[in-house]
């Protein structure tokens, strides 16, 4: 009942579900710094699919886990402001952030395993959590379950809520997951690569079914595809060495990428109506992240660097009423 | 009944006039499942399972399917990594592992490998010119030979040998290891070099840069592709001729352009059309197919694919589809009871 | 919702290049060690030990052999006598010099042998797996399926007392754990394709073991190895303080700690040196593993 209020009231003060400003990780060990996340702002409205898209090492998954405070807390120095809801996130005591994942925010991952128990059936897992979060009977939590096995479009749902996870084929525990994710109607969704590990004929309905269930959340859904974003994100925020160098609805950024990497990005993803060309490639290799350099962390693979670039960190450029770039290329509307 | 077509009656045909290089006929393999108190075997994998096709001299041949189709079975058992249950390779003519044929030794000189991980496939405790020159000193290269072809190479893949050769695989990133594993497949000299989802892992700008080193080196060292992957864009992009598997069957081979152009098998129409359509503004709103693929280790009788095929009819569960031609292109062959004259399934063309 | 794997290890892998000089795997190993002060403290002790069981007949001051009956049981730090005397009037710090030669001998030979027997077996099974791997593994069970020091017990018991048999007898005991461990690192590292590459490349199944699988294996090894010495010295001591290993009058701490067993009333001080001979080295031993685990604990 309560969980279902607070899907609608959930909102910060200006209407957004989730609000990230400056967002900065670093891995401290005795060896070295990683500066994985550096100054990271974007917001998320009800109903909205943010995709972000980033190579390995960009720190979109630091990005997404430093959300819901899933990083090793030891090794992990995070800095700068996350607000769900009204949950300041990073200054939340321990003991609220279990009622908070789950019922306000919650997260799916690209190898399901990882998130479910083997140990139990799928079925009770969700009974669980359902009780554990809005002490109902276990009776209507099975009940449920059931509910979001169907919703989730799992075929003859009754049995497989018996199922244990490595009794499911990897589509299935992939929704059995989803179905965990969304079984205390959580308003925003994390998605970390979910269909990353699927086969393409699996991944598409996985995609399908996210932007069916998502009509009624706001979801994050990080990728390194540029297709599958395409396929769900209504925004795209395009990450690269730990910051976002553009972001903009989807179709724009697709069509008319404005920042070089998200250019390069988009011209080295391969399709077959390449064939017989040669690809157009970004020179070089991702940055060294021990280093953080005042300078725009693309300039050494940028085909259009100058001197500018070397010398510090570009601003954020508006260069239309919902798009930014990273760039000092880009020209400000 | 039908089973697996026979080998004369395989058209599997390499373009006309292409010398064959590779042709393999009846390829079989199971792997068994153990289990039980007395760790019996209770069933079989059945990963690759009566597979024919021809490679041609100077070709790529893509190879796809989803996980579980036995590609990777399929590049091992070319390799001999794995022994075939049943099955011959000819390699250039000549049967691999026949008393009269190419002993596997003399084989694994000219067809070499490339991985997909390309960490696990380097040994972190040698630099990659130890790596590179390993295979040549097995074949009797003197050792500084064999370090002066490691570095030739590696500045052929795109390393700066003088930087690169005293490095360990974790001082490298993915791009670069990759590239290394490219060095040491061609360190032997091979004349087939079989990439197994050897771009995969890589990150989309890296695959570009990997891409087109590997078209740039077919061409300067004549080399023949077998191109093993999931990526359907890849797939396309890299090669001439392409192979659909579909749980340990081949499903549909034929040119580049007609696979992609005019897919004839239901199986290579969904994952084609499962593809990200790159437009946000013209998104894909049904899913090609329901469910995942079946369990290879009972899968389903008849033609394999009749569980999620929406033209299932009652005799594709009950016989197994032959491979050949359709229409009047000889290289462009389907798997299924559609395309066969008189099959007995309602869609299928008249007995000509 | 548990928490959920940390960062992959290869996300952060991926990302340092350049950043590092071109080391390799044992010469990262000699860095680490170098900047562990305190595994290089008890390296440096144990050092000092062998030295000082190396160079006993320079150092000793008496003759091990030779009773001195008025000296019988004499306090710590009589001169001439600095760590006392024995139940018969032996120097102390000769005996004990002179016996850790026999004690260290007898820790370490049985240790480097079953290095070289259970450490052959293991990677052979772990890298010809199926019924190679079947068969030397079960044999190994045999072993495990006895208490360690009955066995020795046992084994010396059958062959007779005596050094010889006693080295026998705990090379029979240690090989089988270090066959353990040698087949489950063999394992793991013959499933990376880079062991499939070099078949693919030629190689036949001794130049991939030399070349592929030692380099991965024997830094896992020697750790445990190393924590087996501490064992190796307390079992050959134990043995030979129940009389089943080096006779009298030889020096040998754990005979030494026997014999002085009875005067432990009369002089507790002199009575505890062997022990604590055995003690200091055993936990040398133990923590010099234990440093060599974490500079070998790398993730590449």
């Amino acid at each position: 009942m309560e969980a279902a209020e607070s899907t609608q009231t959930l909102a910060t003060g200006d209407g957004d579900l989730v609000r990230v400003s400056d967002l900065r990780v670093r891995f401290v060990t005795k060896e070295t710094t990683v500066y994985a996340v550096n100054g990271v702002d974007f917001s998320l409205a009800p109903g909205e699919v943010l995709g972000i898209l980033g190579e390995s090492g960009s720190g979109k998954t630091v990005t997404l886990r430093a959300l819901i405070r899933l990083l090793p807390e030891d090794r992990a120095q995070v800095s700068g402001r996350v607000l769900v809801g009204d949950n300041d996130m990073l200054r939340l005591p321990k003991g609220d952030l279990q009622s908070v994942r789950g019922r306000t925010i919650a997260m799916i991952f690209q190898e399901p395993m990882t998130a479910l128990d083997p140990v139990y059936t799928v079925g009770y897992q969700i009974a669980e959590t359902i009780v554990r979060h809005e002490s109902c009977s276990w009776r209507e939590a099975e009940a449920r379950a059931l509910d979001l096995f169907e919703q989730v479009q799992v075929p003859s749902p009754k049995q497989r809520l018996k199922s244990y996870p490595h009794e499911l084929s990897g589509g299935l525990r992939q929704r059995a997951m989803i179905a965990l994710a969304l079984s205390c109607r959580p308003g925003v969704l994390l998605a970390d690569e979910p269909t990353t590990a699927l086969d393409a004929t699996v991944q598409i309905q996985i995609l399908l079914l996210l932007r069916e269930l998502q009509k009624e959340m706001g979801v994050i859904f990080v990728t390194h595809d540029m297709g599958v974003a395409g396929e769900i994100a209504d925004r795209l925020a395009i990450m690269y060495a730990g910051r976002l160098v553009e972001t903009g609805p989807v179709t724009q950024v697709m069509r008319e990428p404005l920042h070089p990497y998200t250019k390069g990005l988009l011209s080295s993803t391969v399709h077959g109506s390449m064939r017989g060309q040669r690809l157009q490639t970004i020179e070089g290799s991702p940055p060294n992240l021990e280093e953080l350099p005042d300078a725009c962390s693309f300039a050494p693979r940028c085909p259009h660097v100058r001197e500018a670039c070397r010398e510090a960190v570009p601003e954020p450029v508006q260069a239309a009423p919902e798009r930014m770039a990273r760039c000092i290329l880009v020209n400000p509307a | 009944m039908t089973d697996g077509p026979t080998p004369d009656a395989v058209a599997t045909a390499a373009p006309q006039g292409a010398e064959r290089f590779l042709e393999v006929r009846g390829l079989k393999k199971y792997f068994p499942v153990k289990g039980g108190v007395l760790n019996r075997t209770i069933a079989h994998v059945q990963a690759v399972d009566d597979i024919s096709f021809d490679v041609a001299k100077g070709e790529t041949l893509g190879i796809v399917g989803e996980s579980g189709c036995g590609k990777s079975t399929t590049a091992r058992l070319l390799m001999r990594l794995i022994e075939p249950d049943s099955g011959t390779v000819h390699f250039d003519g000549r049967v691999i592992g026949a008393s009269n044929g190419i002993p596997v030794r003399e084989m694994r000189r000219q067809m070499q490998m490339v991985f997909q991980d390309s960490y696990s496939s380097l040994n972190a405790r040698l630099p990659v010119e130890a790596t590179v020159a390993f295979g040549p000193i097995v074949h009797g290269v003197s050792r500084p030979e064999a370090r002066e072809r490691a570095r030739r190479l590696l500045y052929d893949v795109g390393l700066d040998a003088s930087r690169f050769m005293k490095r360990y695989p974790h001082e490298l990133s993915g791009g670069q290891r990759q590239r290394v594993n490219v060095a040491r497949a061609l360190a032997l000299q091979p004349r087939v070099l079989i990439l197994d989802e050897a771009v995969s892992a890589l990150d989309k700008s890296v695959e570009a840069q990997v891409l087109n080193l590997l078209l740039d080196l077919k061409k300067e060292y004549d080399l023949t592709y077998v191109f093993i992957s999931h990526d359907l864009n890849v797939v396309q992009y890299v090669s001439d001729r392409v192979l659909v598997m579909y749980l340990g069957q081949v499903v549909e081979i034929g040119p580049v352009d007609e696979i992609y152009a005019n897919p004839r098998h239901p199986y290579t129409r969904a994952l084609l059309s499962s593809r990200p359509s790159m437009d946000p503004e013209r998104r894909i709103t049904e899913p090609p197919l329901s469910g995942d693929p079946p369990n290879p280790i009972n899968p389903p009788s008849g033609c394999r694919f009749h569980t999620r095929c929406a033209f299932a009819n009652e005799v594709c569960a009950r016989v197994t589809p032959v491979l050949s031609t359709f229409g009047d292109d000889a290289r462009h062959e389907v798997a299924c009871h559609m395309m066969s004259p008189g099959s007995g399934h309602p869609d299928a063309p008249a007995r000509a | 919702m548990a928490e959920v794997e940390a960062l992959r290890p290869g996300a952060e892998a991926e990302v340092p290049i350049g950043a590092i000089v071109a080391r390799g795997y044992w010469g990262t190993v000699a860095y680490r060690l170098s900047q562990d002060p305190v595994t290089i403290a008890f390296g440096v002790v144990l050092i000092l030990i062998f030295l000082a069981a190396i160079f006993a007949p320079v150092l000793a001051p008496h003759d091990p052999y030779k009773t001195n009956m008025p000296m019988r049981l004499t306090a710590i730090g009589t001169p001439g006598f600095l760590l006392g005397g024995d139940e018969l009037g032996r120097d102390m710090l000769t005996r004990l010099l002179y016996g850790g030669r026999v004690s260290l001998f007898m820790g370490l030979t049985p240790v480097l042998l079953a290095l070289l027997i259970g450490g052959s077996l293991g990677v052979t099974a772990g890298f010809v797996g199926g019924k190679v791997n079947m068969g030397i593994m079960r044999v190994m069970d045999v072993f495990y399926a006895f208490p360690t020091v009955l066995l020795a017990i046992g084994l010396t018991g059958a062959l007779g007392t005596g050094s010889r048999n006693l080295l026998i007898a705990i090379t029979v005991i240690l090989s089988p754990p270090i066959a353990r461990v040698a087949e489950s690192v063999t394992t793991q590292v013959r499933a990376f394709d880079f062991v499939e590459a070099a078949r693919a490349s030629g190689a036949d199944t001794s130049t991939i073991i030399r070349v592929h699988v030692l380099s991965n294996v024997l830094g896992p090894i020697l750790i445990y190895t190393t924590s087996l010495v501490s064992v190796s010295i307390i079992i050959s001591a134990g043995l030979s303080f129940l009389g089943f290993g080096v006779t009298p009058p030889t020096a040998d701490w754990g005979l030494m700690l026997a014999t002085l067993r009875t005067t432990i009333w009369a002089n507790p001080y002199v009575a505890v040196l062997p022990g604590l001979m055995i003690f200091i080295t055993s936990m040398c031993f133990n923590l010099l593993s234990d440093g060599m685990r974490n500079a070998m604990d790398m993730r590449f």
